[in-house]
């Protein structure tokens, strides 16, 4: 089978997995949610370590150090921006 | 077994730790683990590349330099942001995000133009097109509602004759010029290389168009599409290297980008059509609205209010932004656990739309610790107020309108907390000034009302003083 379509039985399945776990999340919860889905996608990282890893120099490395920056960024942020939210919930005892 | 397959294996172990991690964030006892099992699945995937012998890492140093930058970056502003600006915060983040995956379909497009006698694949041309438009849409997109919500960019929406014609036209161009692109021929005599930057100038510009033209309230959906977006520029990327795990997350986290912002349209009782087009939620919405004329109004101050509470068997609080923008949520807390000292059964009522994004003003409230227990969300509490003796509303008001029960009325069916069914009601607020649908609120005449005026902060100290001594 090709490449291809093996990524979009990914994607799809990806994409039916995600709206069963997610469905179920208490309104409580949706900021940390929305944040912490906002850091797995700066999972784009993977694909910027590829193309600046693999580049001999030029626009391309330049092209994918600011990408692996940015991914980064999102990454390193979005998380720990989460957990310091995530923290900060406790139960009444 | 060869090393490929234990790479590939730890590519397995990352996907199951994200969706496991995403499913542990549905209780907030177990929330934080589960974010905890998506960071280690993201490092996993990331040792997992660097090792890839697919994919040959020759050149550490660029890695190096941009990942400590970004981690710098990243752990700076995640330590100092205040919890209020949560909204501008992950706009950002998303927009990095969305930035990243447009520049690996960048890089790899001007990688195979360089290399010799290698013409691009249509399936190449394809998902690099995507990546780039989904990427660029998102990085501008992101940054122009990170505008609007701090205040650097007019909150009032921006439109303009054939807006829409315009919008129509750039991305019939860029199906054009991504179709010529992919199939790998020219327009106009342009090199590639050329067309494909006019190409990515022409997403940016896409995602400032669809952005500006939505009201600064309307931005936290506009965030939460934009972080769908994310994800799905970020599958694309995978589609470009040809990586499941890429494929994956960003599938995950474009299913929860659609899923959230689905809700936040249902809370505020429109479809996302209308958030996107309709141009609605400026800031100026309240100015149009007529006052209260001189209607009767029962008004309050901290001693009286301060009685009512004490001597109330049952209180339930609705905190809306106000609150949290008077930075009033450490006080509310202060008063609320004197009166539970008193025996008081105390409760709170979140509207999905409290805060500046759906779940904000819960974290707000975690922020001043108040136990996530006591927090009820519409649904739940809605059939409690008939019961109740008294509502405590701070800084809230068309989430307690009860003109949206009226058919006629342009909030007519947006889901709303009854507070005017309890047997008392006091209203904290500046003055009887509308909310952002900018129509007057009822609730405020009613004989069961009470007003108590000023500022949130200074009004909530007076009233833990006030409850102190009753």
């Amino acid at each position: 089978m090709a490449e291809i379509i093996i990524g979009l039985y990914v994607f799809v399945l990806a994409t039916l997995a995600g709206r069963e776990v997610i469905g179920k999340v208490p309104p409580t919860l949706h900021t940390p949610l929305m944040s912490g889905a906002n850091a797995i996608s700066g999972i784009a990282i993977i694909g910027a370590i590829v193309v600046t890893g693999g580049s001999e120099g030029g626009l391309v490395e330049i092209l994918g150090i600011v990408a692996v920056a940015m991914a980064t960024v999102n990454v390193v942020g979005g998380f720990m921006v989460t957990d310091r939210m995530l923290n900060m919930f406790k139960k009444n005892d | 077994m060869q090393f490929l397959t234990l790479v590939e294996i730890a590519y397995l172990l990352s996907a199951i730790l994200f969706v496991t991690g995403l499913k542990r964030m549905q209780s907030p006892a177990t929330a934080r683990r589960g974010n905890g099992m998506a960071a280690l699945a993201m490092l996993i995937a990331i040792v997992a590349t660097l090792v890839h012998p697919g994919y040959q890492i020759v050149s550490w140093t660029g890695i190096l330099i941009g990942m400590v930058i970004g981690s710098l970056a990243g752990a700076v502003a995640a330590r100092t942001v205040k919890m209020t600006a949560m909204p501008e915060m992950v706009g950002i983040f998303n927009g990095f995000g969305g930035g990243a995956s447009a520049l690996v379909a960048a890089a790899e497009f001007v990688r195979i133009q360089q290399a010799p006698g290698s013409p691009m694949g249509l399936e190449a041309g394809i998902t690099i097109g995507l990546s780039m438009l989904i990427g660029a849409v998102t990085f501008s997109g992101s940054f122009v509602a990170f505008g609007k919500l701090s205040g650097r960019i007019t909150g009032n929406p921006v439109t303009f004759p054939l807006q829409k014609t315009l919008n129509a036209l750039i991305f019939a161009s860029l199906i054009l010029i991504g179709g010529v692109l992919a199939v790998g021929g020219t327009l106009g005599g342009l090199p590639p290389l050329t067309l494909f930057w006019v190409f990515t100038g022409l997403s940016l510009l896409l995602g400032i168009l669809l952005v500006i033209p939505i009201g600064g309230a309307d931005m936290p959906v506009v965030i939460s599409l934009l972080n769908s977006y994310s994800g799905l520029a970020a599958s694309a990327a995978g589609f470009v290297i040809g990586n499941n795990v890429l494929i994956l997350s960003g599938a995950l986290v474009g299913a929860a980008g659609l899923f959230l912002t689905m809700l936040m349209c249902k809370a505020m009782n429109r479809s996302l059509a209308n958030v996107a087009f309709g141009a609605f939620g400026g800031e100026s919405a309240g100015t149009k609205a007529v006052g209260g004329g001189d209607k009767p109004v029962r008004s309050v101050d901290a001693d009286g209010a301060a009685t009512m509470l004490a001597y109330a068997s049952s209180v339930i609080v609705v905190p809306g932004y106000g609150l949290a923008v008077a930075q009033a949520q450490h006080d509310l807390k202060k008063v609320m656990d004197i009166l539970e000292e008193r025996g008081v059964d105390v409760k709170y009522a979140i509207h999905p739309v409290a805060g500046r994004m759906p779940g904000h003003m819960n974290v707000l409230l975690a922020e001043a610790d108040v136990p996530y227990d006591l927090l009820f969300d519409l649904d739940e509490i809605n059939d409690d107020f008939p019961r109740t003796d008294v509502v405590l509303v701070v800084g809230a008001n068309d989430v307690v309108n009860p003109e949206a029960r009226n058919p006629q009325s342009v909030i007519a069916g947006m889901p709303i907390l009854d507070v005017d069914k309890a047997r008392n009601v006091i209203v904290m607020k500046r003055s009887l000034s509308p909310g952002f649908a900018g129509i007057d609120n009822p609730l405020f005449y009613m004989d069961h009302n009470y007003m108590f005026f000023g500022d949130a902060k200074k009004s909530m100290q007076e009233l833990a003083k006030a409850v102190r001594e009753v």
